[in-house]
């Protein structure tokens, strides 16, 4: 009992941190570049994300026997609309101004790597509780992933985090974090970072 | 009698990155110079401040990174010193420390210092800088002699040739004295610093798409920074393409954006981005095979 514990909290790490969409596996790009133009839609997309994930993860592995190999791609991407319809049904009565402001990159969702990923690479081959882990794990990694971006990109465009002027009055805002320009600089920035620190920790457990 | 053995190469130019960065530094004193006698201390100040932060920047980068310091190639002088000659006279001075920082760190250094990068990174940090602070990269400076009314940019007034050929208007601090900069290109052909064909044909290709478009000829070479541009941006070493025909493509490329850019683009002025685009396309253009290698014949197709 304790053994399958253990791969549970490893399964959800594996998400968070080991093989983190955005930065390990480099999967669901376009979301990442085109809403962490603040923190909140970040955060806001991060988790609509999560809750698909979450969602499509559970129902695709309890029907794993039922689904015929062939035709699996139209069968997950059935389940991932399912949700997708869902959570934009749900943003858009409770949160119109996230609604807004996420545009076309809500419905989008269906056709994010991460969670056809997912689908395909664990949820048809493993057990509906670990899916779910697994689930929450990815979606959790992409969601931290999103805001860090998302926070960057407001303190520096526009002198606030979650809307909250931090930088003052006097801060002349940096415009072109907030453009698209802004996105790949940041992404591309925050990838070689993370990846010189995996470097030099692999560097310091091989010494 | 020592006899002394030694493969090819014998005979060596004394060219080395510093002699040909110290060459480009000559040639762009007439310009330094143009700058501060019609903008006065406040250009002084703007040049300075980006050099000594593109060299302080090239610095902490090398120490940081544990690399062999180089700051002695002059490089980052001139980047630092072409960054400060492109901003208006008015730019405040954080604005010029990111630009250096920019320039050197994230455009130069980062893919893999002098010699790797794929732009030029004064004007990469220019295009940062005018797509951060669009207001105070076009503000237009009043030094007392001009009207009340200052426009960003030549391109819209209308000064006389004579004042825009000395430079007698607003802009960036280094781009308005044609003079300079055109003694400026002299050096540097005489040097041999830099070879004739990318200015002329940039601005060549740039003024007869211009008339075809209606545009004065003289218009389009003394407005705006077509003349600054290619005759110190465009010709970099690094993101130019090698060999001449693809250095004439390149040109024409840079002239022909620059006229489209504005004519209908939405920016008043485009060398900056014309040349970073054709600085992204030069490494495809030296793949243009131009040079028959000797004894090689084409390989004739088969049943004939």
């Amino acid at each position: 009992m304790s053994e399958k514990k253990a791969n549970l909290g490893k399964v959800f790490m594996n998400g968070v941190i080991t093989e983190n969409p955005t930065f390990r596996l480099v999967l669901g790009t376009c979301p990442t570049l085109a809403v962490t133009t603040s923190a909140i839609n970040g955060a806001g997309m991060g988790a609509a994300a999560t809750f698909v994930l979450l969602g499509s993860n559970i129902v695709i592995s309890a029907l794993r026997k039922v689904i015929p190999d062939k035709v699996r791609i139209p069968c997950f991407i059935v389940v991932i609309c399912m949700f997708v319809t869902i959570i934009q049904l749900v943003m858009q009565a409770f949160l119109p101004s996230l609604y807004e402001s996420l545009g076309i990159f809500l419905p989008l969702i269906v056709v994010n790597c991460i969670i056809l990923g997912r689908a395909e690479a664990f949820a048809s081959k493993n057990p509906v509780v670990a899916s779910a882990v697994d689930g929450i794990g990815m979606g959790l990694g992409f969601t931290l992933a999103l805001t860090l971006i998302g926070c960057i990109r407001e303190l520096a465009g526009n002198g606030s985090i979650f809307g909250i002027n931090v930088l003052g009055t006097a801060y002349q805002p940096m415009l072109l974090m907030i453009l698209p320009a802004g996105g790949f600089l940041v992404y591309g920035l925050l990838l070689g970072i993370i990846n010189a620190l995996t470097n030099r920790k692999k560097g310091a457990a091989k010494a | 009698m020592s006899l002394i053995l030694s493969s090819a190469p014998h005979i060596r130019a004394k060219d080395n990155t510093q002699r040909l960065m110290l060459n480009v530094i000559i040639s762009l004193l007439p310009c330094v110079a143009a700058g501060i006698y019609y903008f006065g201390w406040r250009a002084a100040l703007v040049i300075a401040v980006s050099t000594v932060s593109a060299v302080a920047a090239e610095l902490i980068w090398q120490k940081l990174a544990r690399k062999k310091v180089r700051i002695y190639d002059l490089s980052a002088v001139v980047t630092g010193l072409l960054l400060g000659l492109t901003v208006p006279p008015s730019a405040p001075w954080w604005m010029l420390v990111i630009g250096s920082f920019f320039a050197i760190m994230v455009v130069k250094q980062l893919f893999g210092g002098i010699g790797d990068n794929f732009l030029n990174p004064a004007l990469a940090a220019r295009a940062v800088l005018l797509a951060s602070w669009p207001a105070l990269m076009t503000a237009g400076y009043n030094v007392g002699r001009f009207d009340a009314v200052t426009t960003p940019t030549p391109l819209l007034s209308s000064a006389s040739t004579m004042d825009l050929l000395l430079g007698n208007v607003t802009g960036a601090v280094g781009e308005t004295c044609k003079i300079a900069i055109l003694l400026g290109f002299v050096w540097l052909l005489i040097t041999g610093t830099i070879r004739w064909e990318i200015p002329v044909i940039t601005v060549a290709s740039a003024c007869l798409l211009g008339w075809l478009l209606g545009t004065d000829p003289l218009t389009t070479v003394l407005t705006g920074g077509l003349l600054f541009g290619a005759v110190y941006m465009a010709t970099d070493y690094v993101t130019s393409p090698m060999n001449r025909l693809a250095r004439i493509l390149y040109a024409v490329g840079i002239g022909v954006i620059i006229v489209l850019i504005r004519k209908y683009g939405s920016y008043p002025e485009g060398v900056t981005y014309a040349i970073l685009l054709m600085n992204i396309a030069a490494p495809l253009f030296d793949r243009i095979p131009v040079q028959r290698i000797y004894g090689h014949t084409k390989a004739k197709k088969e049943g004939k």
